[in-house]
């Protein structure tokens, strides 16, 4: 014992002191929880398939998931490359669409009120079902299934960004009409920083909703033997009874979508964490 | 005290409405008959229960709406260009920060920053507010962020601030605090206030004259004139004058609200 630890203790520094220590336990639960839960799932997995002796064409083990992942890496890989690219591909152009096309509906009354109506349909038109089309009339197999992203990926940019641009403060919009200011100056420094947070909530859905409109494309377009992306990729595995393959490739897809998720997530606190009440953080 | 204003009957002529009226959507009269002259130099306030067309006659001074029928006429030079604002909630940009905001003017009038960096420091200077030209919006208590909007209205040096109950939503500690600072300001700057308000005592306390107003239809009662002279303190606050000029603008509105009853 030191002379320090003798000092008598406050119950001020007492609840602190619980305060901290509750604190690093959350912070390390938060990392050790689901990990002992995919741990946990893992080797229910493994016992399940070994006990009941399941065959591999029902319910590979994960020895055999983990052991196609490496055995496959050459094909998984490039696959996994090909899909990225396109999902990455379609978010950027759901994204100068979205904005592109909000930008013009909320400069112009009668753009909004001709096209939004054809911007819902083709929102709520089912991409399967649209996809065999734009297969036929579109050459390139790479852009078609581009083009399938792209439509599911681009509504929630244009309608966040649609309700973001009008959704500034109204006080501030007459504070601007005062100062003369001319109509970019208003979007450019009213309207574009208010509709930031709705946007980047968009781009959180999109980029979701761009990998799910790859792997449909992949589904429905890469059958045709052009490119093969991580989706067509399982898909052949299940024609021939690998279910190895497709478990990896499924575990694949999943990881590609935890990590655009936390891209997204990462870009919107970064434009954010500084004014936007959504990013305060609080003690609780 | 860097300004002399002249007596409250020999200023300059400012601001003028006669008979103005607006109507909403044919049937709501927000403001009927209004007639009212500002000088120079003017703390005007207009008094009134909510819904008698206060911020209605705010918005038809700033030019963003314009009046059903009569005029309102500008003199000495003066242009509804020339104009600071300042509403209830502090209206800053939560993106900007501080000195950024407070540049708004300026910038919609394509002035860059650099060009006018001391202006703005100053305005944050005379609200008190210097050491929190890099802050965020959010990181300011309720009563900084009004300051940092008082400091937005002036930083241009307009002639005229209008202001739309500022301080009805802070507390009554630090609305005080910030009458004091207002008329201190007013002091070192020589501008011209139109001030609305529904409390008796702020009315009194800031202005030199009183405005009073009543609803359904909003019109012009009565005016009130605060004759105390100007530097006031928290010593006017508990003056026997102060007393009598909040009696006698509470049975105005008193009058105004029976009125209307
Ligand atoms: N844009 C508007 N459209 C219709 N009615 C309005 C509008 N603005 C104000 N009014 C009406 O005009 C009256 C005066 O409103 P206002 O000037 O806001 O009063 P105050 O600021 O004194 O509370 C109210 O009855 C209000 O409902
Ligand atoms: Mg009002």
């Amino acid at each position: 014992m030191t002379i320090a630890d003798t000092t008598p203790v406050t119950t001020e520094d007492q609840e602190e002191l619980a305060r901290f220590r509750r604190e690093r336990v959350m912070k390390i639960a938060r990392w050790t929880l689901p990990s002992l839960v995919m741990i946990l799932t893992v080797l229910a997995w493994h016992l399940y398939v070994a006990i009941n002796e399941v065959p591999h064409y029902v319910l590979p083990g994960p020895g055999l998931v983990a052991q196609k992942m490496v055995e496959d890496w050459g094909i998984l890989w490039p696959a996994m490359i090909l899909t990225g690219r396109l999902t990455i591909l379609a978010l950027l152009f759901a994204v100068i669409g979205g904005v592109g096309l909000a930008v013009a509906f909320t400069q112009s009354k009668w753009a909004e009120l001709s096209f939004f109506p054809y911007a819902v349909i083709l929102q709520v038109t089912p991409v399967v079902a649209i996809a065999p089309l734009i297969q036929i009339y579109v050459d390139n197999a790479f852009v078609a299934a581009l083009l399938c992203a792209w439509i599911v990926a681009f509504f929630p940019i244009l309608s966040n960004t649609t309700i973001g641009l009008k959704s500034a403060d109204h006080n501030l919009s007459d504070l601007f009409t005062i100062y003369g200011a001319t109509r970019w100056q208003r979007l450019r420094y009213l309207a574009a920083p208010s509709a930031l947070p709705f946007f980047l909530g968009g781009l959180k859905i999109a980029g979701g909703l761009a990998l799910i409109g790859a792997v449909v494309a992949e589904f429905v377009i890469g059958r045709a033997g052009t490119g093969l992306g991580l989706a067509s990729t399982l898909l052949e595995a299940s024609y021939r009874f690998n279910f190895g393959r497709l478990y990896a490739a499924l575990i694949l897809i999943s990881v590609m979508g935890v990590v655009i998720f936390a891209l997204m997530s990462l870009i919107s606190h970064l434009a954010l964490f500084r004014w936007h009440e959504s990013a305060l953080k609080r003690e609780s | 005290m860097n300004q002399t204003r002249p007596p409250i009957d020999q200023r300059a002529p400012l601001l003028r409405m006669s008979h103005v009226e607006k109507t909403f959507r044919g049937n709501v009269v927000a403001l009927r008959d209004m007639n009212l002259a500002v000088n120079q130099g003017d703390f005007v306030s207009l008094l009134g229960p909510s819904g008698c067309g206060k911020s209605t006659a705010l918005r038809l001074i700033s030019g963003l709406m314009s009046p059903t029928s009569g005029r309102i006429e500008w003199t000495g030079g003066q242009s509804k260009d020339d104009l600071g604002v300042v509403f209830q909630e502090p209206t800053l940009m939560p993106w900007a920060r501080v000195v950024d905001n407070v540049w708004l003017p300026f910038r919609l009038r394509g002035v860059p920053y650099t060009d006018v960096k001391d202006d703005v420091l100053e305005a944050l200077r005379l609200v008190g507010l210097e050491k929190f030209q890099r802050a965020f919006p959010r990181e300011l208590s309720g009563g900084m962020k009004m300051r940092v909007s008082i400091a937005r209205a002036l930083v241009t040096k307009p002639r005229l601030i209008l202001m739309d109950e500022p301080f009805a939503a802070l507390d009554e500690i630090t609305r005080h605090k910030l009458n004091n600072d207002l008329l201190a300001l007013r002091e070192q700057i020589g501008c011209t206030i139109i001030f609305v308000t529904h409390s008796v005592f702020e009315s009194v306390f800031l202005s030199d004259r009183i405005v009073v107003m009543a609803a359904r239809p909003g019109r012009v009662i009565r005016e009130v004139q605060v004759t105390a002279p100007y530097p006031r303190d928290e010593e006017f606050r508990t003056s026997a004058d102060y007393a009598a000029h909040c009696r006698e603008a509470s049975e105005a509105l008193h009058d105004a609200m029976g009125e209307a009853a």
